[in-house]
């Protein structure tokens, strides 16, 4: 974990409620895709825990939907808005169990992890397929920057206006060796029922402190109790348990 | 001494800054970005008999200036804090620890207290007779003059260390109570817990959290708590431990005045994980911009 100040270079929107923001700052604690960050929100208590999508030397980019006050303060912020954010959060996906062919599966703003992870399996050399779920068509984003990466790309709308028509499971008829998924959590359970592989998991949980202080979002696993924040976000399919 | 150092029931600390009770764990996710030694001490995860997962999530909330939380005492039980996780604190953290103890009977709180009494990185007992999010237990025993007295006396009986009362301010008469403990033994009394808050999320019509409601924490409980820390000490002659809101050397100080010999911070360690040290860092300079020699010299002085 590191905490450092963050500059926004760009904040622009992908779909109608859907933003891409470029901070520019201090990376080094990022050290694996599925990872998320912790951003202070003037006026705001609580900070906003974002997944990231991408990294580089110099910046980290994410992207967010607007869903409330944060994300709502987040999507009006110009670039030079400078930030204090907490990087290197969560365990992030290990990739050393992927296999060959790895198979990505990423549902609404459960895509943007998936970026880095596509990217980072690409440099290993893997055969890369990448399933992508989306309510529609109109709320469709980075298909192409999957494509760019060389990954096979499936798109999949609930209502068909675009792709494979219906929920994230109707392109999982594939050949993969290990599946990595990241989405709301009724998504995350068909691909649970519907997988032929190991796999990991991303969730998501209300957070107070996001590095493993306050056992605000536990969740009971085979193994034991394990905090989201800082034994996950990411759980292998083995330890999982649904009840809630 | 040095000029910050304060004298809690017998123990010397090197500054009067505490990390509360569930906003630290059990000190190692902090000592991995900063030095703990820093702090005067922490009070560690409230720990109960047996082992607990706690409530159901969702159990955080946000607020104006603070957070509600009902994670529901959430530990390993004190068996396992005693051979897990304190040996892997002793690793890091060189001074004696603060174990903060919660139960659901008066035998509960005496069999664990009783544990952590045979532990020599223990110093102090904070006895937590104040948690909010915790049905038949914790803070009934809080809210009685009569309970939290019992609760005291069978600790007493099983301890030689130092044995701090944890109140809870959702009472009518918090003095009342803490002089009962005072009366039954206390070495020391702690305030406030969080106060009992709920949050209602508009889309879905519902409680934010899971327990619907829980204890609200943060800067916007600071001005309660030091009303509150201020008509304790004043009642009470064993030293007092102020908490409720403070995230800064001013808060530090501005407690103490009101009568508390050490402070402790809780939520803003998880929004900001170098609350303690920030504020550690800065008290030299605010106590020199309000001449103020030795830290010592102000507590309870706005009487």
């Amino acid at each position: 974990m590191k905490q450092s100040l963050f500059t926004v270079t760009q904040n622009e929107h992908l779909t109608e409620s859907v933003m891409k923001m470029r901070l520019q700052g201090d990376t080094s604690a990022i050290t694996a895709p599925g990872q998320f960050i912790n951003i202070t929100i003037d006026g705001l208590f609580l900070r906003r825990p974002i997944s990231v999508f991408d990294r580089d030397e110099e910046a980290v980019t994410i992207i967010y939907k607007i869903v409330g006050k944060g994300t709502e303060k987040m999507s009006e912020m110009p670039a030079g808005t400078v930030l204090d954010v907490l990087t290197g959060l969560g365990n992030g996906y290990d990739m050393t169990v992927a296999g060959e062919k790895p198979l990505l599966i990423g549902g609404g703003v459960g895509v943007p992890p998936m970026y880095m992870l596509a990217k980072e399996l690409k440099k290993m050399g893997k055969d890369v397929s990448v399933i992508l779920g989306f309510n529609t068509q109109s709320e469709i984003f980075c298909e192409q920057d999957f494509k760019d990466l060389g990954c096979n790309v499936t798109v999949t709308t609930a209502d068909g206006s675009y792709g494979v028509k219906g929920f994230v499971t109707a392109g999982m008829d594939i050949d993969y060796t290990y599946f990595y998924t990241c989405g709301p959590e009724p998504m995350l359970k068909s691909v649970y029922a519907k997988a032929v592989t190991g796999g990991q998991f991303s969730f998501e949980e209300r957070m107070g402190c996001g590095f493993g202080a306050c056992m605000g979002c536990s969740c009971k696993t085979v193994t034991g109790y394990k905090r989201i924040c800082k034994d996950g976000p990411v759980l292998r399919k083995e330890e999982i348990l649904w009840e809630k | 001494m040095g000029k910050m150092s304060v004298n809690l029931c017998g123990i010397e600390l090197d500054n009067p800054v505490i990390p509360a009770s569930g906003t630290f764990g059990f000190g190692y996710e902090f000592a991995d970005i900063y030095d703990i030694n820093c702090l005067g001490t922490f009070s560690f995860k409230g720990t109960t008999k047996d082992p607990r997962f706690g409530n159901p999530t969702p159990r955080i909330a946000e607020c104006t200036a603070g957070m509600i939380n009902a994670v529901g005492l959430q530990n390993p039980g004190v068996e396992k804090v005693i051979s897990t996780e304190l040996p892997k604190l002793a690793k890091c953290f060189d001074k004696k620890v603060m174990a903060n103890v919660s139960g659901f009977s008066v035998e509960d709180y005496a069999y664990t207290c009783e544990k952590l009494d045979k532990i020599d990185q223990v110093g102090w007992l904070e006895v937590n007779v104040s948690c909010p999010n915790v049905h038949g237990g914790g803070m009934s025993f809080g809210t009685s003059p009569e309970a939290a007295a019992e609760v005291t006396r069978a600790v007493k009986a099983v301890t030689t260390k130092p044995v701090i009362l944890k109140l809870s301010p959702n009472v009518t008469d918090i003095v009342a109570i803490a002089k009962a403990c005072e009366e039954a033994g206390a070495d020391g009394i702690s305030l406030i817990n969080t106060l009992l808050g709920m949050r209602i999320d508009l889309k879905t019509k519902k409680p934010v959290i899971a327990n619907k409601m829980g204890g609200f924490s943060g800067p916007a409980i600071f001005p309660l708590a030091v009303r509150m820390v201020y008509q304790v000490a004043n009642a009470v002659k064993v030293p007092v431990i102020g908490m409720g809101g403070v995230s800064t050397a001013e808060d530090v100080i501005e407690m103490m005045l009101a009568g508390a010999t050490a402070v402790e911070v809780g939520a803003a360690n998880l929004v900001n994980p170098y609350a303690c040290k920030d504020i550690i860092d800065n008290l030299p300079k605010v106590m020199e911009k309000y001449r103020i020699d030795n830290l010592s010299d102000i507590i309870g002085g706005a009487n």
